[in-house]
Formats: structure tokens, C-alpha cells, sequence
């Protein structure tokens, strides 16, 4: 029978499928963070039990820790007493059941969407878990990976694996080579504006398409990590020579067992002829970029296109300030975030950077945070002169971590403060109390950040990427 | 043993709420699984933000958000629009609403993480037709202390009428018995371990 990649997947790691529907599924990697794995490594302790299998786990601190900490922070100097006491158990819990830690002050920390590839704990063919709902980041590698809560970081934990249903089967390809403007975000923001935020509930979705396959590996975790925000908590792309060569930069190509893995890797793609339960098929040839205006991920129109004014949208527009504009382009706004697990890789910042390059921050804007995804990628964009042209503009240039992606630590909005990010999510109150998020591609925020409001024409700027 | 839910049932019916709606992401700071109750909705529900030092009374209630008028600051029973509990896979959206009193959630339609967090902390998530929703949430408006849900027989009641939703016996019976996922696996340990030996030396890089 001609199987899909996510078939594939499912079956390789199938313990026992049940009766009910219910399946054993065996995980093979499993990241930590602090946020979400204190209660789950109190539920073993209590249950007396300890990690199933110690080496498949790895945790880092990021969606708490501060950004403006330096090289090496002393943990009991952090400022904000709750968030201290997060990191302070995250290092308690993994020196107490012996799991690795890239721990706040670690040339290894980062975004745990990030360092996992980075790192090369992400590899194809694995299935992947984490208590954070972009875990379906790692599917750009071919993997099966997906966010959990903290009772299944508990069960993963414990029995190193996870009780689960299958999911029905999607295909989104994604065809034609879009204008030079267009990065993966402006895309996959796309793609949720046309099937909604509930689109790929119930589903696993693989990505395809030239255009897809045309992307990066950072591309494509751009692309992966917002499928939950169209309802999948699966997203995934086949193996590929580009998937290989971003891995041989990372394993050792001589290792018998990388020469059986790299042969077995290859086999990671849907059949030809394999049957989806739901195909679709998206044209990015004309796409614009693309902003979002309201307070969900679906809520996004091109960057020129009219605000849609309807019953339906009346909360959203009030919530936002927007009852009185047309479109966004007259819109000024406050602040501007490039980071978060969609958009703090090379790439992005590369893109950001050749947006604004010679240019000023706008004096309207009060701040832009520039948050790398890692201490990795930090470096790099350091030996590339990137900060120098962010702090040159008059940007802020952080520490990596999660940021104002969701304001837990001090990085975010005051009430009613317009902020264009690059992250995820547009909800109510997401980067703090009353703000306004509009999502934007990493390019696209540069530029606000440089006129303090979207340009009406972009015909002069340029972006390769 | 749960083989009855009944209580007051307010409704909810804005679509897509996300779980940063259910609980901001200030009160994810906790390290304890219980004591959400006081924040569920609580950019709604207060007029002051806060955090978890904040005492809420000091935070001014907001009067015209449903769950903090009588009687359904009592509500054990929760009726929310399309895709509730989209976004984060924050299981403390499920503890905030178990904490407040909240027993089952009706809507068309679930966040795929939420819906699987639901039923690791006994509360019951039930998927209706919109056709059945809309009667259900006709029926409650009218009267918001009459709706029964008889776990074993997977029925709502509403006065002398019944509606059988579609669940997996799985699943309710993990409402019904209040089962731990782990104790159940570990059963399996076994099995694991005939497929974990498999499994790694099929692919010793793992």
C-alpha cells in the first residue's frame, strides 16, 4: 500500500494500536523547558519512577529567562522572583534525574525549537515531543512531532511514550515562485488566512510543493511551526538532499550508524499515489506580504488590502483600535519584535538586516527588540556584523530567549501599545495586557521599523532570499 | 466514581478562544498544578491586570463578563464557541477551568491539545453537531439550571429531552473512573521494552 510520510512515521514508532483507537506511540526525543515541566517532574517523583530513558531528554530555559542577562547570569540575582523560581527548579529537577540541561548561562541555550536542529538533537524519522505547541517546528526535518501538555511531559516522562489517536492525513502544496519580498512567514500567515485557524484540526499536514521544496531548512521550520496555529499540532516536509546537507553539517558522515541512518532517512516521503484525506493546493506566484489585523492568526489580508469590516470582526477591530482605518497602511506603530521559534534563525535576522540596512530606527518607534533564537545564532549573526547594523539603527540587540513572543519575562507591550512581531500569535493580550500584535515576516518588520508604519510601495527595497 | 454532571451552565459563544484567553501566560509562572481558578478568563474578568502576588479582589471585577454574575459564578458546565482552546498546549487553560468548578465543556469543535489536556485532569470535553449545540444552547439560555450529562449512557439531558453525543470509551471512562494515563501504561512496560530493543537497534544514532 502506498503510505503517506506521516503512515510512515506513525508505524516505525506504534507500540501496540488498541482497540479504541488508542496507541502506544514510542517517543524517541523529548525537550524540557521550565515553564511547563516542573508540575510533570513532580507527578514521577511522587510515583517514585524515574526518566524511562535518560539520554532522549534535553532541556533549556527560554520561554522565562531575561534578555538582557549578558553572557553569564547568576541564576539567584534574576530579578523577577517568580520566574527565578522557574529556573531555579528546572536546574534542581534535571541535576536531581540526571537530564542534560544547555542551561541558562551555556553556549547551547537558546529557543528549544531552535537548539534541537541546531544542535542536531533533531534528527528525521524521529518522533519529537514537548510541553509547547510549536514542537511541530521539527516536522520541517521529516519528523512526527508535536505539543503536548504536562501530563503527557509526565507520561513521556515516565513510560516514554505517549497514549495517542491517529490523525487523518493533509497535503499542502505550495506551488509557484513568489516575488522577491516573500519570506516562508508571509506564506504559512497565507495559508492560515485561507483555512482558518481551525483548518487542519484533527490533522497532520504535510507541506509540499516546489515552492517548499525550494526553502531552506530554516524556511521550513518557519513554515512547521505555525501549523498549529491552522489547528494541526503536526506539520511536517519530506527528506531531501537539502534536509541531508543541512545534517552532514551536523553528524559525523563516516559513522557506520550515520551511513545506515542517511540510507534509511531517504525513505521519508509520502509515496507516490498516497491517499490524503484533505489536499490543497496553494499558488504563492502574486502573494503579497501579508499582516495580520486582528486577534487570531487567520485574521491576515495582504499588506495594502482593506480591513474586512463585518459583525464578526467588530470585537476584534475594537480590541485592535482599528474600527476607524481602511487598511493598515496609514497605521503607526509603537514597537517592533523580530524573534520567537517562527522567526529569531539566521535567516530571519539576514532578512531583517537587509531591510533596514543604512537606515535609522523611525523616531516614532520607542523600541525594537532584536532576540536571536539561540547563543548559536547569536554568534553568527555577530561574526556576520548583523548587530552592528541593528544597534547602528537603533535597535536593542538581546540575549535568546522565548521574549515578547508571549511576554512572560519583562519584554512586553503596555496597554494599547501597536506592536509589528514576528512571532506566532495575535491573541488578545498575548505580549502583554491590551496590546496589539500584528504579525509580519521578519522583512516586513524591518521595514516598520525603520518608517514606523507599513510602506505604500515596496518597489525599492529588496530581499533575496 | 463520576456517572452524573449537572450544575449551572453559562455560555461562551465566541469562537476561537485560545488558551491565552483561558489563562494568560503571567499565571503559566506557578510551579503547582492546582489554584488557577481565580485567573480563568482573566483578561475578562478583571478590570486591573495582575499577576500570581496580586490578591484579585484588589483588581476591580469586571460586572457584565458572564462568569461573574450569580448564578453563574456557580457554572459547573461550560458551553464555548467553535475551536475552543486553540493555540498553546498550556494544560494550565484545563486546571484554570477545573480549579473555578468548570466539570464538562460543550462546543462544535476542540484545539487538538486542549481537547487530549481535558481528559488528563477529569474534565469532560464534549464535540457537538452544530445543530445539536444550537438546540442545547437555545435550551440553556432559557434556563441555565436544567442540563444533565449521564457519563455512562454518553447522554445530555434537558428536561425530557436527550441527546447522545459521540465520545471514545477511552476517554469517558477516564472521567468516569478519574484513571491516571501513567498507571494504565505501565501495565505495558513490558511491551515498551520489547520495542524499545527492537526499536534502538534498528537505529543505534537514536
Amino acid at each position: 500500500m502506498n503510505k503517506t510520510l506521516y503512515d510512515k512515521l506513525w508505524e516505525m514508532h506504534a507500540v501496540n494500536p488498541d482497540s479504541d483507537g488508542e496507541t502506544l506511540l514510542y517517543i524517541d526525543r523529548h525537550f524540557l523547558h521550565e515553564v511547563t515541566s516542573p508540575q510533570a517532574f513532580e507527578g514521577i517523583e511522587k510515583k517514585g519512577l524515574n526518566p524511562w530513558r535518560l539520554d532522549s531528554n534535553v532541556a533549556t530555559p527560554d520561554h522565562n529567562v531575561s534578555t538582557q542577562r549578558g553572557k553569564m547570569m547568576d541564576i539567584d540575582k534574576a530579578d523577577h522572583s517568580l520566574s527565578k523560581i522557574q529556573l531555579i527548579e528546572l536546574d534542581k529537577n534535571c541535576k536531581k534525574f540526571g537530564v542534560t540541561q544547555y542551561d541558562i548561562n551555556s553556549e547551547k541555550q537558546g529557543i528549544v525549537h531552535v537548539i534541537g536542529p541546531e544542535q542536531g538533537l533533531t534528527l528525521p524519522g524521529m518522533t519529537i515531543v514537548c510541553g509547547d505547541s510549536h514542537t511541530s517546528t521539527h516536522g520541517a526535518f521529516a519528523c512526527l512531532s508535536m505539543g503536548i501538555g504536562t501530563s503527557e511531559v509526565e507520561h513521556v516522562l515516565a513510560t516514554q511514550c505517549l497514549r495517542v489517536r491517529k490523525l487523518a492525513n493533509m497535503r499542502i502544496n505550495v506551488i509557484g515562485t513568489p516575488k522577491h519580498w516573500i519570506t516562508p512567514k508571509d506564506v504559512i500567515l497565507h495559508i492560515i488566512s485561507k483555512i482558518g485557524t481551525a483548518g487542519g484540526t484533527g490533522h497532520a499536514i504535510e507541506f509540499a510543493g516546489e515552492y517548499i521544496e525550494s526553502l531552506s531548512m530554516e524556511g521550513r521550520m518557519t513554515i512547521c511551526n505555525m501549523s498549529i496555529e491552522a489547528g494541526a499540532k503536526v506539520g511536517m516536509v519530506a527528506y531531501d538532499l537539502i534536509t541531508e546537507t543541512y545534517l552532514k553539517e551536523r553528524i559525523d558522515e563516516n559513522d557506520p550508524n550515520m551511513i545506515e541512518a542517511l540510507n534509511q532517512w531517504s525513505q521519508l516521503h509520502s509515496d507516490q499515489g498516497s491517499e490524503f484525506d484533505r489536499e490543497i493546493v496553494i499558488d504563492v506566484t502574486d502573494l503579497l506580504p501579508q499582516v495580520s489585523w486582528g486577534t487570531s492568526p487567520e485574521m491576515t489580508i495582504d499588506f495594502n488590502d482593506d480591513i474586512p469590516k463585518t459583525p464578526k470582526t467588530k470585537k476584534a477591530l475594537e480590541y485592535m483600535g482599528l474600527e476607524n482605518e481602511d487598511n493598515l497602511l496609514g497605521v503607526a506603530f509603537d514597537k517592533v519584535f523580530i524573534g520567537s521559534c517562527t522567526n529569531s534563525r539566521i535567516e530571519d535576522l539576514r532578512a531583517t538586516a537587509a531591510a533596514i540596512k543604512g537606515r535609522q530606527k523611525a523616531k516614532t518607534i520607542k523600541e525594537v527588540l532584536v532576540v536571536p533564537g539561540s547563543r548559536a545564532v547569536q554568534a553568527q549573526a555577530e561574526i556576520e556584523g548583523l548587530d552592528k547594523i541593528f544597534i547602528e539603527a537603533g535597535f536593542s540587540w538581546r540575549d535568546p530567549g522565548c521574549s515578547m513572543c508571549l511576554g512572560m519575562n519583562e519584554d512586553k507591550l503596555t496597554p494599547y501599545e501597536r506592536c509589528a512581531s514576528t512571532s506566532n500569535r495575535n491573541f488578545e493580550g498575548r505580549q502583554g495586557h491590551l496590546g496589539r500584535t500584528h504579525l509580519v515576516s521578519p522583512f516586513v518588520a524591518g521595514l516598520i521599523a525603520i518608517h514606523g508604519h507599513l510602506p505604500k510601495d515596496l518597489s525599492e527595497y529588496h530581499y533575496e532570499r | 466514581m463520576k456517572d452524573k454532571i449537572s450544575g449551572i451552565a453559562a455560555q461562551l459563544l465566541i469562537d476561537n478562544i485560545d488558551t491565552d484567553q483561558i489563562i494568560p501566560t503571567e499565571f503559566l509562572k506557578s510551579i503547582k498544578k492546582y489554584g488557577f481558578g481565580d485567573y480563568l478568563f482573566d483578561g475578562w474578568r478583571y478590570l486591573k491586570d495582575g499577576d500570581l502576588d496580586t490578591p484579585v479582589d484588589q483588581r476591580g471585577i469586571r460586572e457584565d463578563f458572564i462568569l461573574n454574575q450569580p448564578p453563574y459564578n456557580q457554572a459547573k458546565i461550560l458551553l464555548a464557541g467553535d475551536n475552543f482552546g486553540c493555540g498553546s498546549s498550556r494544560e494550565h487553560a484545563v486546571w484554570a477551568l477545573r480549579d473555578f468548578g468548570i466539570e464538562a465543556v460543550l462546543a462544535t469543535s476542540f484545539g487538538d491539545i486542549f481537547y487530549n489536556n481535558c481528559f488528563k485532569n477529569n474534565v469532560l470535553a464534549i464535540k457537538l453537531k452544530p445543530e445539536e449545540f444550537d438546540k442545547v444552547s437555545s435550551f440553556v439560555s432559557n434556563d441555565p439550571f436544567q442540563l444533565s450529562i449521564s457519563l455512562a449512557n454518553k447522554q445530555l439531558e434537558i428536561g425530557d429531552q436527550k441527546i447522545i453525543f459521540d465520545i471514545e470509551d477511552s476517554l469517558i471512562q477516564r472521567v468516569i473512573h478519574d484513571l491516571d494515563d501513567v498507571d494504565i501504561t505501565l501495565k505495558e512496560a513490558e511491551a515498551i521494552k520489547a520495542f524499545e530493543a527492537k526499536h534502538l537497534t534498528a537505529k543505534p544514532w537514536l
